[in-house]
């Protein structure tokens, strides 16, 4: 990891403890303030417990022009992404995407060809509905390893942000309290619950943390309606076309349409902030990736609108790239984020156990 | 340009607190702030509390915290010098403040880790001051409040009991307004070096601010040379001791140093001068400032051993760090045999320390040496040392205008019609000397509010 970023990180941290104010804001402060002195593996997840909600900057008595300038949401954003970098595999994919949405977009394209590719390559092989176009095996060789390999590249990522944060033995319990807290993006809604100041300075508001929930419902719905598909496929030898009122039907349009939703709010949130205030470098691959996601989203509901027109192939070409895109990325784009955010909360559970629940191994570890 | 109602002089929490009631009574209202808007707010953007009496859990506020009690523990800072009637209506108001803070923005969180002795006392404000006068300036604007930053006010005329105009400058051009009321919530003058010199002498020079640099008591001078009634003794402050390295102004809360406690403390010529473990640190910690003030070149060196490195909260400066006294005083420019001598002679003096305990009155004193060390008396034996400068760090001065209960202002030839004052600007009325933790912000908020609703029915 890069160590002037964090030292610039700790330097930071060192004045917040000092102080405190923010205490009652989100997840980071009581991390921070239990610390006397901070390692680079507190810093890398304090970085990854932060969720850039900015209540603390426009908060802090010692912004700029105070010589002692903080930024604490722009210092830990640009930790966070590091830390995802550095511990990415492979490495040489590691620094590809996240600062670079033209990157995103080339991969896109990519994703395009390979599926145009595929469809006249190999085509049908007699099936209905979409897999007139291209046949299940065929989307199953495909899909499979696309959407396993990037799930075995987090885990080793994780692994290795485990262990540089010196994670302990896992309980149920420290994940149950993590899930809980990312099931209601608690930490954007700031300790006094009227929500993060992104937008407009100051105010604050719920619109990110909406916009985000919109999102990761949005995706999880999509995701279930997948799940669903392929369970009623080799275990009910239910095939697809489904119709309207169908799980996977249902799943798939209310999660499309938070999905688009969700992502143009972000998109235009975004682009009201102030983009000092965050990791100014990833900017750019930041919007790529929620164009992205949102793309799969829209271009999955068109799939469904136009889907019996003559214009399906080329739409389910699409959509399908950028679904095998989507996937194929997600280790090295902001997609990570959401694995190391629940990592970061797992291990933030294990802090706030009981002091008597603490592993003796681990206690030992530290002496 | 619009006609105002009311002109209140400075952003702060008192300036706020009056502005936004004389908006909600239906006055137009100018706040005329000197400072630029990232330094708006004045010192309230340091802040971090409201000492607040309450019956029954309020807010944040645990148990009860009685009027009496509250009374009783101004008395005790101030040594009896302040003025009871004042300071009764500030805290008797300051329960029904709490609430009305929460409608205009202000959100509490539970006490701070490390301030758990003041949960019952103290609101603490979420995100500290800086997020209260965010969240005020946001209401105000709301309540269509104009605000004009970077606008000094260098005059206010006064003729006969009435202030007829008021004179400030903003980008490079002179104005003048004519309101109806006017309102000073502008500070003290502690930021004018020159100010201060004069009233305490040359060691002034040393004395770093701890607040904004915005406060150097231009309109408390310009009223006063016109005859307007004054307050308190101009050597009188809320001073405390911080950190020596600390910027000359605008270092705030993180420069405090709670260790003294645990430590022996020297000035320059190694000898100690006071017992450093008279009572709790959040009880001691305000006659520190004047403490070292007296002491040569107004500086004071506090020396701890490794024993009691984690007992105090960590501040924004590392401490200098050595394996010997000898290094240690070399580091710190001190008579290195003076400072073991000094050492040898408390160490002599400690007797039994198995009572020690680090957050109560444990006893563990000293015999035999003066000063004697009351309480924490450990002697200083185990390396590394460590070791922090301090220097006298002024809040804000308590010499200023002199009001009545309506927050009104007056000559000696009786009240002046539409002038009140809120804030440090009048506190030395309540605070005569010594301090309080969170009364500042009980004084501005409670007069605030009183000075807004004067100014806003004098001008309806």
């Amino acid at each position: 990891m890069q160590t002037d970023l964090i030292q610039e990180a700790r330097r930071q941290a060192e004045i917040c403890n000092a102080c405190r104010y923010c205490e009652g804001y989100c997840s980071v402060f009581p991390a921070l303030h239990a610390e006397r002195a901070f390692s680079d593996g507190d810093i890398t997840q304090l970085a990854n417990l932060c969720h850039n909600c900015r209540g603390c900057y426009y908060a802090c008595q010692y912004t700029a022009p105070h010589e002692f300038d903080l930024n604490l949401p722009k210092a830990l954003a640009e930790v966070r992404r590091d830390s995802w970098e550095s511990f990415a595999w492979p490495q040489p994919l590691a620094r590809r995407f996240h600062t670079h949405g033209g990157a995103i977009a080339l991969a896109l394209v990519v994703g395009f060809a390979l599926l145009f590719w595929a469809i006249r390559a190999i085509g049908s092989a007699g099936g209905e509905g979409f897999y007139a176009v291209l046949s299940h095996n065929a989307m199953v060789a495909i899909f499979a390893p696309a959407f396993l390999l990037p799930l075995v590249s987090i885990f080793v990522s994780l692994r290795r942000y485990w262990a540089s944060v010196e994670g302990q033995s896992i309980r149920l319990s420290d994940i149950t309290a993590a899930f809980g807290r990312a099931a209601t993006m608690k930490d954007l809604a700031a300790g006094h619950g009227d929500g993060c100041n992104f937008e407009d300075e100051d105010r604050f508001s719920h619109g990110r943390r909406y916009a985000h929930q919109a999102v990761m419902y949005g995706f999880l719905l999509c995701f279930a309606s997948t799940s669903v598909a392929t369970i009623m496929h080799y275990g009910f030898g239910l095939h697809a076309p489904y119709p309207l009122l169908s799980l996977p039907k249902l799943f798939g349009i209310s999660g499309g349409v938070l999905l688009v939703l969700g992502c143009a709010s972000m998109v235009s949130l975004k682009m009201k902030s102030d983009r000092q205030l965050g990791d100014a470098n990833a900017w750019g691959g930041d919007i790529g990736f929620i164009l992205l996601l949102g793309f799969v989203g829209l271009s999955g509901l068109v799939l469904y609108v136009l889907g019996s027109t003559a214009l399906m192939p080329a739409l389910m070409a699409i959509h399908l790239g950028s679904v095998l895109a989507f996937f194929l990325l997600t280790p090295f784009t902001k997609m990570a984020h959401g694995f190391y955010r629940l990592t970061a909360l797992i291990r933030d559970a294990q802090r706030k156990r009981p002091a008597d629940s603490i592993d003796a191994s681990a206690v030992a570890n530290r002496t | 340009m619009t006609n105002y109602d009311i002109a209140v002089i400075g952003g702060g929490n008192a300036a706020l607190c009056a502005a936004m009631t004389a908006a909600e009574a239906g006055a137009k209202v100018l706040i005329l702030e000197t400072a630029p808007k990232a330094y708006r707010g004045g010192n309230s953007r340091h802040t971090r509390n409201f000492r607040c009496m309450h019956t029954g859990p309020l807010g944040p506020l645990v148990e009860d915290y009685s009027e009496e009690e509250y009374f009783a523990d101004l008395l005790k800072v101030t040594g009896g010098k302040t003025d009871e009637h004042l300071a009764r209506l500030a805290i008797r108001t300051s329960e029904e403040c709490l609430p009305w803070m929460q409608d205009h923005g202000v959100h509490f969180q539970p006490s701070l880790s490390g301030t758990l002795s003041l949960a019952r006392t103290n609101a603490f404000f979420m995100g500290g001051g800086k997020s209260l006068v965010n969240a005020y300036y946001r209401t105000a604007e709301s309540l269509g409040v104009d605000v004009i930053y970077e606008a000094a006010v260098t005059h206010l005329e006064l003729d006969g009991d009435r202030i007829a105009w008021v004179d400030y400058t903003h980008e490079g051009a002179s104005h003048r307004i004519e309101p109806k009321s006017v309102v000073v919530a502008s500070g003290g003058f502690q930021a004018d070096t020159e100010w201060l010199t004069r009233a305490w002498g040359e060691p002034a020079k040393n004395f770093l601010i701890r607040g904004t640099p915005y406060n150097r008591g231009v309109v408390l001078a310009d009223l006063l040379d016109q005859g307007v009634e004054s307050v308190g003794d101009p050597t009188q402050c809320h001073a405390v001791a911080i950190d020596g390295r600390a910027p000359k102004y605008d270092g705030g809360i993180v420069t405090r140093l709670d260790c003294v406690p645990f430590s022996i403390v020297v000035n320059k010529d190694a000898e100690r001068f006071y017992d450093e473990g008279e009572d709790v640190w959040p009880k001691r910690y305000a006659i520190w400032g004047r403490l070292v003030a007296a002491q040569p070149d107004q500086v004071g060196y506090v020396i701890i051993d490794a024993k009691s490195l984690e007992l105090f909260m960590p501040s924004v400066f590392p401490p200098l760090k050595a394996d010997t006294l000898e290094e240690l005083a070399g580091m710190m420019d001190l008579p290195a045999g003076k400072l073991r001598a000094t050492v040898d002679e408390f160490n002599a003096a400690c007797g039994d320390t198995s009572a020690f305990h680090p957050t109560e009155l444990d006893g563990v004193a000293t015999t035999g040496i003066e000063p004697p060390k009351t309480n924490w008396a450990r002697p200083i034996t185990k390396p590394p040392f460590y070791g922090y400068s301090l220097r006298t760090g002024v809040t804000f001065t308590y010499l200023g205008l002199k009001v009545d209960d309506n927050a009104q202002c007056r000559t000696a030839a009786g009240p002046i019609k539409n002038l009140w004052a809120a804030g440090e600007t009048m506190a030395g009325s309540i605070l005569g000397q010594g301090y309080l933790a969170g009364f500042g912000m009980t004084i501005g908020t409670v007069f605030g509010r009183i000075a807004g609703r004067e100014a806003a029915a004098y001008a309806n």
